[in-house]
């Protein structure tokens, strides 16, 4: 394994980060304007931030590397004759991906009838031999297939399907992306028939997507990112490209063994919770006395070599406390929400595993210690240390937060609000609003309510109704973050609800309203959700960071 | 009652069942679709030995590779290793023998070894004879017993079988020849984790 991190040495701000605007208090106004400043949105933080600043969401796709944009003109013959093989290859890849081949379409139809979506990897047991079948019609249905491979063309993942029998579909892959290379190229997508199909070159790694969601390139290339992000967080940056080094046709599958679910599980997040697609955090709503008294519980455990003491609770931030003048990525801390929510593995005992955080530092590993508050909860307890040998150190500090909280009774009062929700409709006021998202954007924090309305109660509870919101967010989303035309506002009206979606400098708010309300009656209960959220934002955000 | 802490450590391959041997041990529960562990996990359970109270502290490692560096941070230290493999797959039998080595090379001098061939329960599918691996067991004065977590066979004899070859601090001053007893401060209540 790679050096632990230790004293983190010149830490360089990465990526076009920005230093947290610690000395710009500006005053806080109540109204919504679209000349609000950041820092001054309901959510933002009241001194510094917590998270490491990222000017948007855009910088995590911009530090891409060489990347060009698609085919330049070059001399006449040449590219036609590169894109007769271009065309080969693909039609190549997409009979392979989408299209069925003539002679095999009876041979499927056989096949179809005993072909059932199945979960897959649902225990340690299963293994290869359990994997869907990659030649079936039903694999082709899956609306987004995502690959991982090495430079040498040889699999690392795949989402559906095992590796070996795609391992030939992962080759045209590679040499669709070589190819281009030779020319000093790059691919980034191609688009046909409903599919989007997107690279991405991170070297010693190319990742692709095929995808028929209605997320635009860029998306899915954040995802792509994600995908690359966590298998760092399980290697460290340092340790992939060493191993490359030493042998490029490595089968990088032996080190990832056992962490398939995790990736799978991310795949399935990103497709459910908006974190991802906000690049922001979602808070805990809690009544800010409680989550006092959870700061300070954490502050008194303390312990020379811990970096960040982290509470969640179901991918919600509870608190977080970090070593001063140390700030955490919420890239970082979406892939330890992943982490924790991928294996029940944690729910005995106490936990102790490496693991790098490719914002933070990309080279090294941190060791977490990782255990829930108690069996029967959601709470889960991160304390993040920088030496591995310090387990016991580490344990004693989450004992010393329990007993402390327990002995002041927070530990009650916060299981009691976890228990009950404390808003409703009447108290927004607005009848027609079933759902919004609110993100701070200076603060990186988000909040999502869902809103029972008496006649629908709880609209997107299940996979599917949280996945097709999700899918009208990331429409409108990508509506509103495109590089070249983005929209300011819009507002949307489809067969089962109306959206809104509004960006400034300092916030972006989507609102989902019921089919029968009106664009006029939207826009006019937009200040008054701000409003709402203004008054409860030391409720739904968490404003003040805290150090050790 | 004088209280004993026994460091030990599970190694072998992964999904031999490791976690399932503790969880038995420590909850008497089993969960077949138990996950993969991440890292290594970390348990207590206090039994009573003879006159002693005997207090396990258990690190359940995990058995993927890229894990594989991080044994000897478990290893070093403990009174002693459960190496576990399944009956059913011949490979984790292997991985178990270089287990063996790798502790000869660079454990502590005095561990413990107990090999643990689990999943006894799937008898059909067996891949390895039992009377092989109790020779090879024997070959390297280890404990062997074959174990089944599900169905709860052999699993708190396997715990018992440690406690009673661990040199208790008592034999120790008999043999060197004391004539009354001392009460010792516990010989392996080193509080790190390696």
């Amino acid at each position: 394994m790679a050096a632990d991190v230790q004293k983190k040495k010149g830490w360089e701000v990465q990526n076009g980060s920005l230093a947290p605007l610690d000395s710009l208090q500006l005053e806080r106004s109540e109204s919504p304007t679209p000349s609000m400043m950041q820092g001054s949105e309901p959510g933002a933080g009241q001194e510094g931030t917590m998270f490491v600043h990222t000017r948007s969401y855009e910088d995590l796709t911009t530090d891409e590397g060489p990347v060009s944009m698609g085919l330049k003109k070059g001399d006449g013959d040449q590219i036609e004759s590169d894109m007769e093989q271009i065309s080969k290859d693909f039609s190549e890849l997409s009979t392979k991906l989408t299209g069925i081949p003539m002679d095999m379409e009876e041979e499927l139809r056989e096949n179809d009838s005993d072909q059932q979506e199945k979960p897959r990897r649902d225990s340690v047991l299963s293994s290869g031999k359990n994997d869907e079948d990659v030649t079936t019609d039903s694999w082709r249905r899956h609306k987004k297939q995502v690959f991982v491979l090495s430079e040498a063309g040889k699999p690392v993942y795949s989402r559906y399907g095992s590796e070996e029998a795609l391992s030939s579909t992962m080759g045209v892959m590679m040499a669709l992306v070589s190819f281009l290379e030779a020319e000093k190229n790059a691919i980034k997508s191609i688009h046909a028939d409903g599919y989007k199909v997107v690279f991405m070159r991170r070297s010693p790694l190319v990742l692709v997507a095929v995808a028929r969601t209605r997320q635009s390139e860029q998306e899915i290339a954040q995802e792509l990112l994600y995908i690359y992000y966590q298998i760092l967080s399980l290697l460290t940056w340092t340790q992939l490209n060493h191993i490359f080094q030493q042998k490029q046709n490595y089968d990088l599958r032996r080190l990832l063994a056992g962490s398939e679910r995790i990736t799978d599980n991310l795949l399935d997040l990103m497709a459910q919770d908006p974190s991802f697609l906000m690049g922001a955090v979602r808070c805990l709503p809690l009544a800010a006395s409680v989550r006092d008294a959870v700061n300070a519980s954490l502050q008194q455990a303390k312990a020379k070599n811990l970096v960040f003491s982290i509470l969640i609770s179901k991918n919600q931030l509870v608190a977080l406390l970090r070593k001063k003048d140390q700030f955490l990525h919420p890239v970082d801390l979406h892939l330890l929400f992943n982490l924790i929510s991928s294996s029940t593995s944690f729910r005995e005992g106490e936990a102790w595993t490496p693991i790098c955080l490719p914002k933070f530092n990309a080279s090294g590993f941190f060791h977490a210690h990782i255990s829930y508050l108690a069996q029967e909860t959601d709470l889960c307890l991160l304390l993040v240390s920088t030496n591995r040998e310090d387990f016991f150190t580490v344990s004693e500090c989450k004992q010393k937060f329990l007993d402390r909280m327990r002995r002041r009774g927070s530990y009650q009062t916060l299981q009691e609000a976890l228990r009950t929700p404390f808003y409703s409709v009447s108290q927004v006021g607005i009848p027609e609003l079933r759902h919004f998202i609110y993100k701070s954007k200076s603060s990186r924090l988000f909040t999502r309510l869902c809103l029972p309305s008496p006649k629908i109660e709880a609209p997107y509870v299940t996979k599917e109704e949280k996945e097709r919101l999700l899918g009208l967010y990331q429409y409108l989303h990508s509506r509103t973050h495109n590089s070249s035309r983005s929209l300011k506002t819009i507002y949307y009206t489809g067969t089962n609800e109306n959206l809104l979606a509004w960006v400034t400098g300092a916030f972006e708010l989507y609102m989902c309203y019921s089919p029968l309300g009106t664009k006029a009656s939207a826009v006019s209960s937009i200040s008054k959700l701000m409003k709402w959220i203004r008054r409860e934002e030391d409720r739904l955000f968490i404003l003040t960071s805290l150090t050790y | 009652m004088a209280l004993r802490e026994l460091k030990v450590c599970l190694l072998g391959d992964t999904g031999v069942g490791k976690s399932s041997i503790v969880w038995r041990f420590v909850e008497d529960s089993f969960d077949p679709n138990i996950n993969p562990t991440i890292g290594a996990s970390f348990m207590t359970k206090t039994v009573q030995y003879q006159n002693e109270l005997h207090k396990f502290l258990i690190w359940d490692t995990a058995g993927q590779e890229r894990f594989r560096a991080l044994a000897p941070m478990y290893y070093r230290g403990s009174a002693a290793a459960i190496i576990v493999y399944d009956i059913t797959k011949e490979e984790t039998f292997s991985t178990l023998k270089n287990w063996v080595k790798e502790l000869r090379q660079h454990g502590p001098p005095n561990i413990v070894v107990a090999i643990a061939g689990n999943k006894c329960d799937l008898n059909d599918v067996r891949e390895v004879l039992e009377k092989d691996a109790k020779d090879y067991a024997d070959s390297i004065h280890a404990i062997f017993v074959e174990t089944s977590a599900k169905n709860a066979i052999n699993i708190n004899e396997l715990f018992i079988e440690i406690s009673r070859r661990i040199p208790s601090t008592d034999a120790n001053l008999t043999s060197a020849g004391k004539g009354f007893k001392l009460r010792r401060q516990p010989s392996a209540t080193k509080r790190s984790c390696c």
